[in-house]
């Protein structure tokens, strides 16, 4: 029974120490731009979850596409029914490894310029992209943000001949959020 | 101890099946269960099936001024150019007041007929972490008919020119493609022309829509009477047609034997015979107007 109970504290230890490493939150925030002479178009998505783990420098995120707020409510149903088609691709992602020269130590406060390097998934076509990002440290825990262009034709998502002065080849992406400690 | 051996090896295997996993490739995972929830939109691609009110509302916030035309029947003919000399019309300003609650009124050249309805959602069909697997709307229309009677045969109460109706839209989106609801209707008349024929009426309406392209989907709606009676004149509503989307517009092209537009009256006055091309072509155009932008 002795044994029992070193191991299991064994394994709780190590259970423990493997989360301890880890930084995130569902509450992370991604918005786009879309912008041509004709229209702006806007969005925002405040449920955005994403985990970095500081000890090997992997993160992932991952955002609901049907969480995308619009300011008019045509544009919203037409970005999930016709261009991102949501339910059939409910989520996009991006995961895959901080690149720095100086690794972030994620227990001191610091500012990191850094760039994230992995597997964009946007509309079930999956791409290879490397973008570059910040991650401040604080007592609040990680807090990152990063601003990249997006091409729509490299995801497979077509924009009819009809609409095309109205919506932007590409679009500019921000992610920003604060990864507390988990 | 006899259970030494075995509960050491379970423990082993416990013990590196949790550490795998917390070092597995799925980050995401220590964040805990998801607790999200989303509403399915865009059953239909707007607030009609054809004549009939769909699942949907007007978005929040949001004005949909409706044109709509019937031309003359089809069998009249090169004469008429297949009943293109003839129309009957309405327009319609239709709103968005909350995500459940909407409202709209109109005025239909056919028999000169102001109409107001107002539309609730009571349930909403949606998925995750709360699911429901329909959405319920529960709709109130109510019509003046202000053509002038014959005085010498009805006494010019202003109400003996109303009808109601009161509908409840039970409506599912099976997949991207098809949306199907049932409407069970009551139709109440204030006044009808002889003692025979119920001044209340019940119908079941039948509607769905397929999607061809992200941008046209085929239609249909069939709206039999189900108890009460009416002047045998008098048929079921059966339409059929397309919806052709260009951004901010919907237009709705259609085969109908219903001439009016103003629901009552599509359920109980609809003379059209398909058998005898006794039947309407006929388009709505709608056109939303963002009024107020939604929070946030």
């Amino acid at each position: 029974m002795k044994k029992f109970f070193l191991f299991a504290a064994f394994a709780v230890l190590f259970l423990a120490q493997a989360q301890a490493q880890r930084f995130g939150t569902r509450k992370a925030t991604i918005s786009f731009q879309s912008e041509t002479p004709m229209e702006k178009i806007e969005a925002t998505n405040h449920t955005v979850s994403a985990v970095i783990d500081s000890k090997t420098g992997k993160f992932q995120f991952a955002v609901l596409i049907k969480g995308f707020q619009f300011r008019k409510a045509l544009m919203q149903e037409h970005f999930n029914e016709n261009y991102m088609e949501s339910s059939k691709y409910p989520k996009a992602s991006f995961k895959g490894q901080i690149i720095s020269d100086k690794e972030p130590d994620f227990f001191h406060s610091g500012t990191y310029d850094v760039q994230a390097k992995g597997q964009m998934t946007i509309h079930g076509v999956t791409k290879e992209i490397t973008v570059p990002a910040q991650i401040k440290i604080s007592k609040a825990g990680a807090t990152i943000s990063a601003q990249f262009d997006v091409a729509v034709a490299d995801y497979g998502i077509k924009i009819p001949s009809l609409v095309k002065n109205k919506i932007a080849k590409v679009v500019t992406v921000n992610v920003s959020g604060t990864l507390p400690k988990l | 101890m006899p259970f030494a051996k075995p509960s050491l090896f379970v423990l082993f295997v416990l013990f590196f099946t949790l550490h795998l996993q917390a070092q597995d490739d799925d980050l995401l995972s220590s964040l805990g269960e998801e607790e999200t929830t989303t509403f399915t939109n865009a059953s239909f691609k707007t607030n009609r099936v054809i004549n009939l009110h769909s699942l949907e509302n007007t978005a929040p916030g949001v004005m949909d001024f409706k044109v709509s035309h019937r031309f003359g029947f089809v069998d009249q003919g090169l004469y008429d150019l297949f009943g293109l000399d003839n129309a009957s019309m309405r327009l319609g300003f239709e709103f968005g007041l909350t995500d459940r609650l909407a409202a709209g009124f109109g005025r239909a050249s056919y028999q000169k007929t102001y109409d107001g309805f107002v539309k609730y959602k009571i349930f909403r069909q949606k998925t995750g972490h709360q699911s429901f697997p329909l959405t319920v709307a529960y709709v109130a229309t109510m019509a003046v008919k202000t053509i002038k009677l014959d005085e010498t045969q009805h006494p010019q109460l202003f109400s003996s020119r109303l009808n109601y109706t009161h509908q409840l839209i039970i409506g599912r989106k099976f997949s991207d493609a098809l949306s199907f609801q049932v409407t069970p209707i009551l139709v109440h008349r204030n006044m009808v022309p002889v003692q025979a024929i119920d001044n209340d009426l019940i119908y079941v309406a039948l509607a769905g829509r397929v999607k061809l392209t992200k941008w046209i989907s085929v239609n249909a709606e069939y709206i039999p009477l189900v108890a009460g009676a009416i002047d045998p004149q008098y048929k079921n509503s059966l339409s059929l047609g397309f919806d052709i989307e260009t951004g901010g517009h919907v237009f709705q092209l259609h085969f109908t034997n219903s001439t009016s537009m103003s629901d009552h009256s599509i359920f109980s006055e609809t003379v059209g015979d398909w058998g005898k091309g006794q039947v309407h072509f006929g388009f709505n155009i709608s056109r939303v107007f963002t009024l107020w932008n939604k929070k946030g």
